[in-house]
């Protein structure tokens, strides 16, 4: 942590936003032809491209789980993504992130209903400025609603962290490397169960309840955008207004 | 083969033999080519291009390093593929496997023997340290012609990379030092018909495929001969023209999309 650099400046952060501010997300599905389902989404500075494939019969053979579907998430950072040239294929974090994030959508997939197949979710960071888990886990979400993968709810993904003692939502890449704490949720917004739940840094138990409702609301914001995009690929297809 | 191409084989041969193409194109034509750059924040370079449904996108980073032994005054390059998952169903992660690398060291050969980038002016201070230049192919929907794709999107993210001075303080950022680029055009042969741009159900089937890049001049620059069939003389001699035929459409839309 450098306190030599200014987080805030008039109430505002480093790009402009207030604490309770997402950064600008746009997000489309369907934007691959050979994957069942895909989606790019823009967070910020982080640029992610999920593809699903599947279901289909796991490989090799022992993967296979006889009552029910494995659900693959493969979360890849290109090389020219960060600042210093990444070396390519999974390190220690690439393959954390794969594990919490499958396990988070296996969650919500009807598993049940794909016996011995596995449900592939490739995600690929193109450009990366903190916080793509989020960005992964919230795009393989639309991607696999556009694979047409049956699921109990739209999971969504959102951070909230702390800086200069203060919570805020949604950290970027310079509240990231000098902010005292980050805290990943991803929660099914249906039930408002919580999915995937990660925190590193500091917090005092009531900033975690502040720093929790805030990434929250975040969540709920970005929910609404996963189905706004949904349905500008589907509405024409079944004739909604 | 797996069961899809088996079946269609019959069909693509069927409509070649009455002069068509599935998608409705002529022999020699390209599919649509959308050239995007500047498309990652964090690359010096980048570029996206789409040929059809393909769609492929290189990033280049530059670092410095140590020069080789055997030329210290002159930068280094590499080029590195991945076919990652994304793209296809039948892609694995892993480490690269014989396609991928294939893949990367053509485009590699593309850039490095046409001396596309003047590395002679990479160099920082001899045999201590010069400028490295990575190019990494990212392969992201897979419908033919990688192969075009790859090193018209590493052409392109090449033209437009400015070299990073001021993160290394070395000065000011200024663009990476270009000649003119060779474009390369792919043809496949399968039941006696030779096809430009290849979509994957024709590459699927094919026989033989060959891979010519071609320069400003109309001279060749490259080639790249494979899988295990064969072409006669004047096969050939019909591919290195349209090859330069196509080759100086791209050309001319290349330089359009990066605005020169």
């Amino acid at each position: 942590m450098k306190s030599e650099t200014k987080l805030f400046e008039n109430g505002k952060r480093l790009d402009g936003r207030m604490p309770d501010e997402l950064r600008k997300i746009k997000i489309k599905a369907g934007v691959l032809h050979r994957a069942e389902g895909s989606c790019y989404l823009e967070w910020g500075g982080n640029k992610v491209m999920v593809a699903v494939y599947g279901p289909r019969e796991a490989i090799p053979r022992h993967t296979q789980n006889p009552l029910r579907a494995i659900v693959t998430a493969r979360y890849n950072m290109a090389a020219f993504s960060v600042d210093d040239r990444k070396r390519p294929g999974p390190d220690r974090r690439s393959r954390e992130i794969s594990k919490v994030i499958s396990e988070a959508l296996e969650n919500v997939i009807l598993v049940e209903k794909f016996p011995r197949a596995t449900i592939d979710v490739n995600i690929e960071v193109l450009d990366a400025e903190a916080g793509t888990r989020c960005a992964g886990l919230t795009a393989a979400a639309v991607a696999l609603v556009d694979a047409g993968i049956p699921m109990k709810d739209i999971p969504v993904a959102c951070a909230a962290g702390k800086i200069e003692d203060q919570i805020v939502l949604d950290l970027g890449k310079d509240e990231d490397n000098y902010g005292s704490a980050d805290l990943p949720i991803a929660i099914s917004p249906r039930t408002g169960n919580i999915l995937l739940l990660q925190m590193d840094g500091h917090l005092t138990q009531e900033e975690f309840d502040k720093a929790f409702d805030l990434a929250l609301k975040g969540c709920y914001i970005i929910s609404d955008l996963q189905k706004q995009a949904i349905l500008e690929k589907y509405q024409t297809k079944i004739g909604v207004e | 083969m797996t069961i899809i191409p088996a079946i269609k084989k019959d069909y693509l041969i069927n409509l070649a033999k009455n002069g068509k193409r599935e998608d409705g194109r002529g022999f020699d034509d390209f599919r649509n080519i959308e050239i995007e750059t500047g498309v990652v924040s964090k690359a010096e370079g980048s570029a996206r291009v789409k040929i059809g449904n393909t769609q492929v996108l290189s990033g280049i980073k530059m670092d410095i390093g140590e020069p080789y032994p055997d030329t210290p005054e002159t930068g280094v390059m590499t080029t590195a593929a991945e076919l990652i998952p994304l793209a296809s169903p039948d892609f694995e992660a892993g480490p690269p496997r014989e396609d991928a690398i294939e893949l990367a060291r053509v485009v590699d050969r593309g850039i490095r023997e046409s001396q596309l980038i003047e590395v002679e002016k990479l160099c920082i201070e001899p045999e201590e340290k010069v400028w490295m230049v990575f190019i990494d192919i990212h392969i992201l929907d897979y419908d033919g012609n990688l192969f075009d794709a790859a090193s018209l999107a590493s052409l392109a993210a090449l033209m437009t990379t400015n070299v990073p001075a001021k993160r290394f303080e070395l000065g000011d950022d200024y663009p990476l030092p270009i000649k003119e680029p060779p474009i390369s055009c792919t043809s496949v042969k399968f039941d006696n018909v030779v096809v430009m741009d290849p979509s994957l159900d024709e590459e699927e089937i094919a026989e033989v495929r060959l891979t010519v890049a071609t320069d400003k001049n109309e001279d060749i620059r490259a080639m790249q001969k494979g899988l295990n069939g064969s072409f006669t003389r004047d096969e050939i001699k019909k591919v290195i023209k349209a090859s330069i035929d196509n080759g100086k459409k791209i050309r001319e839309q290349l330089y359009k999309s990066i605005g020169k």
